[in-house]
Order: C-alpha cells, then sequence, then structure tokens
C-alpha cells in the first residue's frame, strides 16, 4: 500500500482491496506481498504485448538495472537522495531511499529477446512482446 | 507546516487522487519539500498556494498501448493530490519549484523577519 487513496470513491472496491490486502498478509507470495515495495507496479496485457510499468521516480537510470530470466522480470537499482544539510530537520520522511530489486513471474508465451525499456518522467516502462503463435488469429470461413 | 485532511463536507468534493510520498526539511532558511509524483509530466503538475494552503496536483499519463488490459495495478488511479497547511513565518510568494523524472522540489524560504537573528548580549 504504497500510494494510498484518501478519497476512496467506490467503498466496494475499497473493501474488496481491504479484504485482499488481509488476504495477503495470511498467504504472501514466495517473494514477500505483492504490494507495497518500491518501486510500485503496474502490469498490463495486450494480445501482443506484456506491458510492465515501474514508478521509480528521482531514479538515476544508469543504476536501473533490467533482466529477465527464466520467465522472471528483475527490475533493481539505487536511489540516492540528497543528503540531509546540517542542522536540519527533516519533519517528514516518507520517500523510499537506497537499493531496491522487484520482481515480476512473465507469462509463458512471452519473446524475452523482444524487451525494450524506456524510462520517462519517473516511470520505467518495460513492454515484451508475446510469441507469434500466441496471437490469437480468427480464422476466416469459407 | 503541517499536513490538511481535508474536510468531507467541502461543497466541491476533490476527485480522488493518491497521495504523494513526500520528505519535508527545513532549515535555518526555510522548508524544503520532494514529492515522488511518478508518471506526471511537467505540463500536467499543479501547484497552488492560496492563503496558508499548498496544494499539490498531477495527473498521471503514460504510454498505454491501445486495448492494454490492466492486471495489477499499484497506482491505481490516475491522480496524486496532497495539500498542506504552511504557517506564517512562510513566504509564500518565494516559493521556487523544480521538477524533473517525477520528483517535484519545493523551496519556501522564511520571510526575512522570521529569519533566525543572533541576539547579541550586552554586558555593560
Amino acid at each position: 500500500m504504497y500510494y494510498r487513496t484518501f478519497f476512496p470513491r467506490d467503498i466496494l472496491a475499497e473493501m474488496e482491496r481491504l479484504q485482499r490486502d488481509l488476504q495477503q498478509s495470511y498467504d504472501p507470495s514466495i517473494r514477500g506481498g505483492l504490494r507495497g515495495g518500491f518501486p510500485a507496479m503496474n502490469v498490463g496485457s495486450t494480445p501482443q504485448s506484456v506491458e510492465i510499468y515501474a514508478f521509480a521516480p528521482g531514479v538515476d537510470p544508469a543504476t536501473l538495472d533490467v533482466q529477465i530470466e527464466k520467465g522472471v522480470l528483475t527490475v533493481a537499482g539505487e536511489r540516492t537522495l540528497p543528503a540531509l544539510p546540517e542542522k536540519a530537520t527533516l519533519h517528514i520522511d516518507e520517500r523510499f531511499a537506497g537499493r531496491f530489486r522487484r520482481v515480476v513471474t512473465l507469462p509463458d508465451d512471452i519473446e524475452p529477446n523482444s524487451a525494450s525499456a524506456k524510462y520517462r518522467d519517473g516511470v520505467l516502462h518495460i513492454s515484451i512482446a508475446r510469441k507469434e503463435t500466441a496471437v490469437p488469429r480468427r480464422i476466416s470461413i469459407q | 507546516m503541517s499536513e490538511n485532511v481535508e474536510k468531507s463536507n467541502e461543497s466541491v468534493r476533490p476527485e480522488a487522487g493518491l497521495l504523494p510520498p513526500v520528505n519535508v526539511v527545513e532549515d535555518a532558511n526555510g522548508i524544503t519539500l520532494y514529492a515522488d509524483l511518478p508518471g506526471v509530466p511537467k505540463d500536467k503538475l499543479g501547484l497552488q498556494v492560496e492563503a496558508d494552503t499548498l496544494t499539490i496536483e498531477g495527473e498521471v499519463s503514460f504510454m498505454m498501448p491501445e486495448g492494454m488490459e490492466s492486471l495489477h495495478a499499484e497506482v491505481s488511479l490516475p491522480r496524486y493530490r496532497r495539500v498542506f497547511t504552511l504557517s506564517k513565518e512562510l513566504d509564500t510568494e518565494q516559493v521556487a519549484a523544480e521538477f524533473s523524472n517525477g520528483v517535484l522540489k519545493l523551496r519556501i524560504p522564511k520571510a526575512a523577519h522570521a529569519q533566525p537573528r543572533r541576539i547579541e548580549i550586552r554586558v555593560d
């Protein structure tokens, strides 16, 4: 629960999310919870590709490392925050600092060599194409 | 500077938004605020100082292929919003903002009269 909502519009969806979060704390995934790490991640799918968005603002792109190995995508990097000036007080400290690593299991039908990654406005967007054969094809009836 | 949880009885309720994580640092001459707003392009960032209220808003806009179906979303709303109440000694006319790679840096200096002053002690 990294980016909380303040004004839940849809109370049912909010309750569902709460239930899911509770469930996850009882049955965590093998690599810890799905939610709540840095960077926050969104995953989407189209018939041709798998799209992964890692929300990693203020990260030097040179420290980013993206790897696909055995169907698992790893996003790693480091975020350094400006040092606290002398005699300064840190009133609110919510932003993540340090090294990070997040892992996403990919579907079986992806083409790992076709992956591309872009970093823009603090979002790392990774796009991985699906194998040709997996794209659904309409068969015309003669 | 303190966080302001908006009253729900306002006639115009702001649209639902995510709370961006922030760091707030205070030194002798002012306050520096850093906020994480990933996915917000420069032209979709909104900053507003009205009386003693600072509002940070941003709209998330990133490349999404057509027909994409979301499988998992931690950034679940396309908007960030957070409101702070500023204290009197801050000079809201002199706010400076920088925004790059999804990180907002706001510098709010203290008004001249609020700057620390060393009081000399005279010994007669």
